[in-house]
């Protein structure tokens, strides 16, 4: 166990783990959304976990730093909120909420997120961006939602870790227009594999990848 | 290792075979033509100049030996020839911008008559009496060459041209010493990564070398993506040997067993000439098992990058050679912690290892004597844009902005003024005249807000909008952006938007602090380098040229006449002459019909502003006047029995 003091308080985390983790298992949230605990190398893509921690010139994302004895962390520096609003404004203006629809649970991760911000859903004061991409994409025995996705980038880990480092989830398309693609071999029947796995789909924050049964029943 | 001399003994019966080639060569006395041969001078037809020679050495029965070359770096005046003709007297002479044709008239006049055909002389290759030597030019003397001293002048497909100059002698001197000694001379000589980021190069080998591990790789960063750079791969056209050596030398120091050549495949040349260098040296024993004798092996291969800009960026870099999306990764841990399949892997740019030889060679302290006290030696840029003289230059860092703009690369052409330089590739930033004086060293052009990069530098002329400029960047970044982070895949579209508008006209005013608000964020908050610098170019042409902007914003106007929704282009009535038809056959759409007293007038409802009327009227009359905002255009009506045709036959149909 080492101590760390968070906000002003001090509180004794186990060794091994990121500022985020111990964090979060200790009631002090910070908005994430691509963290995921068993993950070796963290992916650090969403940009939302920003935190100070005394002696770094600059806020760092909390998933990427492992607790040291005696760390001052602060997560709630205007610096860090600014940081978090920006990139949570930046995820919201390719995002078009549609609260009515969508089948996540609510309030959703996002939801609660711009909650703790003190932020709304809107992007203002950038607009809401159109990205070239279809509304939906038929990955045979789900759909993918591109304008839910948010690029976390957790459905990819999920399914490498499935398939011993061969995910049939990847990155497609670059800059604004990345989506999530299904790749499989042809002549190869995944549906079955996939079907008793569904890893990508429960990991999903926002409900991107959606099984055909469950669209059915929502639509 | 214990000293060895049977390395240095072995070395020296290679060179000393390879000048007997040689020897042998010039004991024949016959006249030698160089040409250059390397990308950019095939862009400008050296290839139909090589194939003329060759058809007038044969039509006329010439003895000749024709030895392709690299680049010299003086693009402005490709393809370049240089004849030594020893029979006559005369020094080795350069020729320029030869095409077919004058190759034709040299070949004939020199090695037919004797006489070098003066009028198409750049200049002599040596001091002598006859002719003035090149070196008398700034583009030359003022230059000083390091890692492109050999370009250009030596045969990039012989291995012995390159033996001849004593290459391969800092790797048999090397492999002599301890791997710490290698380190130490690196890093006393303050040697500093040259694919951007300035990284001191012995501290990376020292971490490297620190690190135990079952297998080292060395990777040789040649990705080279910025728009507009093309340094490495004119210097693996044109001396691959000297970056080999320099590759094999840092793969000694370090430890490791494998070393790859990471090139783009967009670079044939490139890849054709790093793979039969590695074969040479292959052949020589310079590569592979015992490497001259000594105990150390080394396997090299060259991998083609698929070409995406931020490939180039090291983690990225690794994952692409993995099989995987080239995505950047967090960092730490480094790939000298762990990279290539896991290994610690040291990655270099193409410059950074061709430095290295000649360091080993003439030692640290002679390295440091160049350039300044934080960034020892040579830069190499290249210069493009509104520029006389451009091409590849290297300097000793140092050379301030100006020096290097207007006496090296000969100034801005056609009597305009300067207005910016573009530093760093579309990570850089644009720097306005006050900064000419500025050092060109890794700490001073970060601290004016731009970078050294990997080498690019646009020059521009009072013509250049340098809000157009900004979203131009922004434009590549945000299509090379790996789409991973938030602040990069987003964040740089909202730039990009926003820059788009206001070179519209639709700009409102407080797109000017959000453009900086979010430049700033997108710079703190990006995972990797393409995103923390992406937002340089706009957040220094804020800085600098503000006063651009609010015209584009408040007045709807652009100073420089270059964004297209913001300009006009109208006839001065005064000027036209009558009856002068040469702009209405040039303009594409019929926007231009015949006024009062047969003068032309344009439609601006249907202009759409090619500039082709301004370009086609004679000059003498000069009549085609361009403004900004468009409504300073006088708008004189369109007669109606003088409607465009394609507009009336659309109506009859
Ligand atoms: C977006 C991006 C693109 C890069 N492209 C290149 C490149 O084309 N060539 C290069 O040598 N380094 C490039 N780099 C820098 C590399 O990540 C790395 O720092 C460099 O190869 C290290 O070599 P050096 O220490 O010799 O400079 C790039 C970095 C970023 C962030
Ligand atoms: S900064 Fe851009 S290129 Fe780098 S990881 Fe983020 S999205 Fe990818
Ligand atoms: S959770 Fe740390 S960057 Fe996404």
């Amino acid at each position: 166990m080492v101590q760390i003091i968070v906000n002003g308080k001090s509180i004794e985390v186990e060794e091994g783990q990121t500022v985020l983790e111990a964090c979060l298992s200790n009631g002090i949230f910070i908005p994430n959304l691509c963290f995921l605990k068993d993950r070796e190398h963290p992916h650090a893509s969403c940009r939302l976990c920003f935190v100070e921690i005394e002696g770094r010139p600059a806020p760092v994302p909390s998933c990427t730093v492992n607790v040291e004895d005696g760390m001052v962390i602060r997560t709630d520096t205007p610096e860090v909120k600014r940081l978090q609003k920006s990139a949570f404004k930046l995820i919201m203006s390719g995002h078009p909420c549609h609260a009515k629809t969508c089948p996540t649970e609510k309030p959703c991760t996002l939801m609660k997120i711009a909650k703790h911000l003190g932020v709304g859903l809107s992007p203002k004061p950038l607009e809401k961006l159109e990205r070239d991409i279809p509304e939906v994409v038929d990955f045979g025995f789900m759909f993918y939602f591109p304008y839910r996705c948010v690029l976390c980038g957790r459905c990819v880990h999920v399914c490498r870790t499935q398939n011993e480092g061969k995910p049939l989830l990847t990155f497609a398309r670059r800059g604004f227009d990345t989506m999530v693609a299904f790749f499989s071999d042809p002549g190869e029947n995944v549906e079955a594999k996939c079907r008793s796995c569904l890893a990508c789909i429960n990991i999903c924050p926002t409900a991107a990848l959606v099984l055909k049964a469950d669209e059915r029943k929502t639509a | 290792m214990a000293k060895d001399t049977k390395i240095i003994e072995t070395y020296e019966k290679l060179r000393g075979a390879a000048r007997k080639r040689l020897e042998a060569e010039r004991a024949e006395g016959i006249p030698s033509i160089r040409i250059t041969m390397s990308t950019c001078a095939r862009a400008a037809g050296a290839e139909e100049t090589k194939k003329a020679i060759e058809d007038v050495l044969e039509a006329q029965g010439l003895n000749a030996r024709i030895i392709s070359v690299g680049c010299l770096g003086h693009c402005y005046a490709e393809p370049l020839l240089i004849i030594d003709h020893p029979t006559t007297g005369f020094p080795p002479i350069c020729y320029y911008n030869v095409d077919a044709n004058k190759a034709k008239l040299i070949c004939r006049s020199y090695l037919e008559d004797g006489d070098p055909a003066f009028e198409y002389v750049l200049g002599a290759m040596e001091e002598n009496d006859l002719i003035p030597p090149v070196t008398t030019f700034p583009r030359f003397s003022m230059e000083q060459r390091v890692v492109m001293e050999l370009c250009g002048l030596i045969d990039p497909w012989n291995i012995d041209h390159y033996l001849d100059k004593d290459g391969y002698s800092a790797l048999a001197s090397a492999l002599q010493m301890e791997r710490e000694e290698i380190i130490e001379i690196v890093t006393k000589s303050g040697l500093r990564g040259r694919g951007g980021a300035g990284f001191p190069t012995g501290k990376k080998w020292k971490f490297a070398f620190e690190k135990s591990a079952d297998g080292k790789v060395v990777i040789c960063n040649a990705d080279e993506g910025d728009p507009g750079a093309y340094m490495d791969r004119t210097i693996i056209e044109s001396n691959p040997h000297q970056l080999l050596e320099g590759l094999i030398i840092c793969a000694y120091a370090v430890g490791a067993d494998e070393a790859l050549v990471y090139v783009r495949a967009e670079y044939p040349l490139a890849v054709r000439t790093i793979q039969h260098a590695i074969e040479e040296a292959r052949e020589y024993g310079l590569l592979g098992e015992n490497i001259l004798g000594s105990d150390f092996s080394l396997s090299v291969r060259v991998f083609q990058g698929s070409g995406a800009f931020v490939c180039g960026e090291e983690t990225a870099l690794i994952q692409s050679v993995e099989g995987r999306r080239g995505m950047p990764q967090h960092r730490p841990p480094y790939p000298v912690e762990k990279g290539l399949w896991g290994k610690p892997t040291v990655v270099n740019n193409v410059k950074t290892l061709s430095s290295v030889p000649p360091i080993i060679r003439r030692g640290a302290d002679w390295f440091r004597s160049i350039g300044t006290e934080g960034s020892p030696g040579t830069a190499i840029f290249s210069v493009v844009g509104n520029v006389k003289h451009p091409g590849l230059v290297e300097i000793a860092m140092g050379t301030t902005l100006r020096t290097l703009i207007f006496d090296i690369c000969g100034g801005i052409p056609g009597k305009k003024k300067f207005k910016a330089v573009q530093i760093g590739g579309p990570s850089g930033g644009c720097l306005p005249e006050q900064f000419l004086d500025t050092p060109i060293d890794f700490d001073s052009l970060t601290q004016a807000g731009a970078m050294m990069g990997s080498g690019g530098m646009v020059i521009m002329d009072e013509d250049s909008c340098m809000v157009d400029v900004a979203r131009y960047f922004l434009e590549f970044t945000q299509k090379e952006s790996c789409g991973k982070c938030t602040f990069c895949r987003i964040g740089t579209k909202h730039l990009l938007n926003i820059l788009n508008r206001i070179t519209k006209g639709e700009g409102r005013e407080e797109d000017l602090e959000t453009l900086r608000q979010l430049a700033e964020d997108i710079k703190k908050g990006s995972l990797c380098g393409l995103g923390k610098t992406a937002p340089n170019p706009v957040l220094t042409s804020l800085r600098y040229f503000m006063d651009e902007y609010e015209a584009h914003v408040k007045e709807k106007r652009c100073p420089a006449l270059k964004c297209r929704d913001l300009i006009a282009y109208y006839i001065d009535l005064e000027k036209c002459a009558r009856g002068c038809e040469a702009c209405v056959g040039s303009c594409p759409v019929e926007a231009i019909f015949t006024t009062k007293g047969r003068k032309k007038a344009i439609d601006q409802s249907l202009c759409v502003k090619c500039g082709e009327c301004m370009t086609s009227c004679p000059p003498e009359y000069d009549a085609v006047v361009k403004v900004s905002p468009p409504e300073l255009a006088p708008i004189i009506e369109r007669p109606p029995d003088q409607q465009p045709k394609r507009a009336m036959d659309g109506a009859d149909s």
